[in-house]
């Protein structure tokens, strides 16, 4: 169970992250959607410990970790799959993997992550993660890193950017398959229809705040209606 | 060859003695000390200099030529000079390098002077690696000198590699490239502690279509200093590409001062040069992993050297 408290978040005289109260609970998928520069990927990076808030806790299964490092979290299962994943001069996929899953991986281990994000191991394996690949496959790879893990808490960060019709139908189902895994909780930001449908909870941030939180079948039908362009600008 | 000669050698040729079927000479402390020639590489020692010449014979195919250089012994200061004749049309991959062990407080030098004559349609692979280790105060100095000729047509390959252990460098390359040859320099460089490494190179495009690539990939560490000095001068036809990428960390200083020149209207000649420090989102991204913060600045600059 994850639970946030109180939590803020300021940056150059701005709240980005205002006053959050909020609990995931194990084995939860949480769609968090709401409008650019709402303060969702800044939301993801707190959990992380990429960023350190400016007021309040982060509570992981009952440990309050909002002193804890960016390392110490990933050992506690905390994953992050970032919403424009760094580029590495001379790193290969496979090393990449190896990495995140902290140990050697076998071939089929490789291919079976690969394969899941739409990739084929033969064709990514030796290449390297840098300029050579296209935005879509880097994105892929980012999430192949964090199946590649052993996670409790993974957070994906806008999985579907830049992801072909094809590949997208296949992350679907990857998630699908990672929720069947009662032990993990994800939490998945998105501005898609498709995937905030396989949400058993959706939380909508903007301006740093909670605007909307509720089951699925509650926030979705309803979602368009609650903005308007001027309204975000306040 | 005593077990530290070996270890030695290991490092800079990933060889712990001759080679069966390889042609072979090493030079210890200033003095031939093993060779082996084939059939198509013939080496033989100059008559007016110090060094050797290196003679391949045309169309040889596939063979290797090792020419490694260790100094083991402290304030050896040596000079030697190495003149390469690739025949037209022959294959083959030369591996030099050199080891400097100093244990004692004098300066160890080695000025190796290379000059590569490179024949119609020859292709040719040069990898060069410089390693200094020893418990001594005394500096380890490795000045490498590299002139290259190429013929009509021919191609050559120059990978050098310095990570660790020399105190002072300056590396001078000079290249004159004739119609249709093609040139590729990929140069690897860590620096750290007072260490400084100077690397000047000149290419001459002089002939239609002729090409050339440098890559060069640096890492300076602590209070070390690089600086990069490539000039480019297309006179015909040609194409050079230039790309400079250096890591800079602590207190360490890196210039690229780049100088190119087009003499003909087809020359296309581009530099780039990237000095910064490493880039946070990648270790924050390898500290998701569970990996800490020195750990990730080490697998980033592994790979970046590779
Ligand atoms: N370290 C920072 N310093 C200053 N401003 C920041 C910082 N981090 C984020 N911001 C600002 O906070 C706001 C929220 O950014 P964030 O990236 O969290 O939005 P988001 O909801 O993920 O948007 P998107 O849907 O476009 O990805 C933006 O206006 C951004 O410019
Ligand atoms: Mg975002």
């Amino acid at each position: 169970m994850l639970t946030l408290t109180n939590l803020s978040f300021r940056a150059d005289q701005h709240e980005i992250i205002s006053n959050i109260t909020a609990s995931f609970p194990e084995g939860s998928f949480t769609v968090i959607t709401g409008p650019n520069g709402g303060g969702k990927s800044t939301l993801a990076r707190l959990i992380m410990g990429i960023e350190q808030p400016t007021a309040g806790t982060i509570h992981w299964n009952g440990t309050d970790i909002t002193k804890f490092s960016i390392s110490e979290r990933s050992k506690l299962k905390i994953g992050y799959a970032f919403q424009q994943p760094p580029r590495f001069k001379g790193m290969s996929v496979k090393k990449l993997l190896t990495l995140a899953h902290g140990k050697p991986l076998t071939h089929e281990q490789c291919c079976e992550y690969l394969s899941a994000v739409g990739l084929c191991a033969n064709d990514y394996l030796d290449r390297d993660v840098d300029q050579s690949l296209s935005g879509g496959e880097v994105k892929r790879i980012e999430i192949a890193t964090l199946l590649a893990r052993d996670l409790e808490l993974a957070i994906f960060d806008e999985p579907e950017a830049g992801i072909d019709l094809w590949s997208f139908a296949k992350l679907v189902e990857t998630f699908q398959q990672l929720h069947q895994n009662k032990k993990i909780s994800i939490l998945l930001i998105s501005h898609q229809e498709r995937i905030m449908k396989m949400a058993d909870e959706i939380v909508v941030i903007e301006n740093g705040k909670i605007a909307k939180r509720g089951a699925r079948d509650e926030i979705l039908p309803n979602l368009m209606q609650d903005f308007s362009a001027c309204e975000f600008k306040k | 060859m005593q077990e530290t000669d070996k270890a030695l050698l290991a490092q800079i040729a990933g060889i712990r003695g001759f080679q069966p079927g390889t042609a072979f000479n090493l030079r210890q402390n200033g003095a031939g000390v093993e060779r082996h020639s084939t059939q198509n590489v013939q080496i033989v020692n100059k008559s007016d200099q110090p060094g050797i010449d290196i003679h391949i014979s045309s169309n040889t195919s596939g063979e290797e030529v090792h020419i490694p250089v260790i100094l083991t012994q402290s304030g050896m200061n040596d000079l030697v000079y190495n003149d390469f004749y690739v025949g037209e049309g022959a294959n083959v991959k030369i591996i030099a390098g050199c080891g400097i062990h100093n244990d004692g407080c004098d300066t160890s030098q080695h000025d190796g002077i290379h000059t590569f004559h490179i024949g119609k349609n020859a292709r040719v692979t040069y990898i060069e690696k410089h390693y200094g280790e020893g418990e001594g105060s005394g500096k380890r100095i490795l000045n490498p000198t590299t002139v290259i000729y190429m013929e009509e047509g021919s191609y050559l390959e120059l990978d050098t590699v310095q990570i660790k252990g020399v105190d002072s460098t300056k590396r001078t390359t000079e290249c004159y490239l004739q119609a249709e040859a093609k040139l590729m320099i990929s140069e690897r460089l860590m620096t750290h502690g007072k260490q400084s490494a100077i690397s000047d190179v000149k290419v001459e495009l002089n002939g239609v279509n002729s090409s050339v690539r440098i890559v060069s990939r640096s890492v300076g560490k602590e209070g070390s200093v690089q600086v990069f000095h490539p000039i480019a001068v297309g006179n015909e036809r040609c194409r050079a590409h230039i790309q400079c990428d250096s890591i800079l960390m602590d207190q360490a200083k890196i210039s690229s001062i780049p100088e190119i020149t087009a003499n003909h209207v087809d020359a296309q000649i581009v530099h780039e040069a990237a000095i910064g420090k490493i880039n946070s989102e990648q270790l924050i991204k390898l500290e998701t992993f569970g990996l800490s913060e020195e750990e990730a600045e080490a697998v980033i600059i592994e790979g970046f050297l590779k």
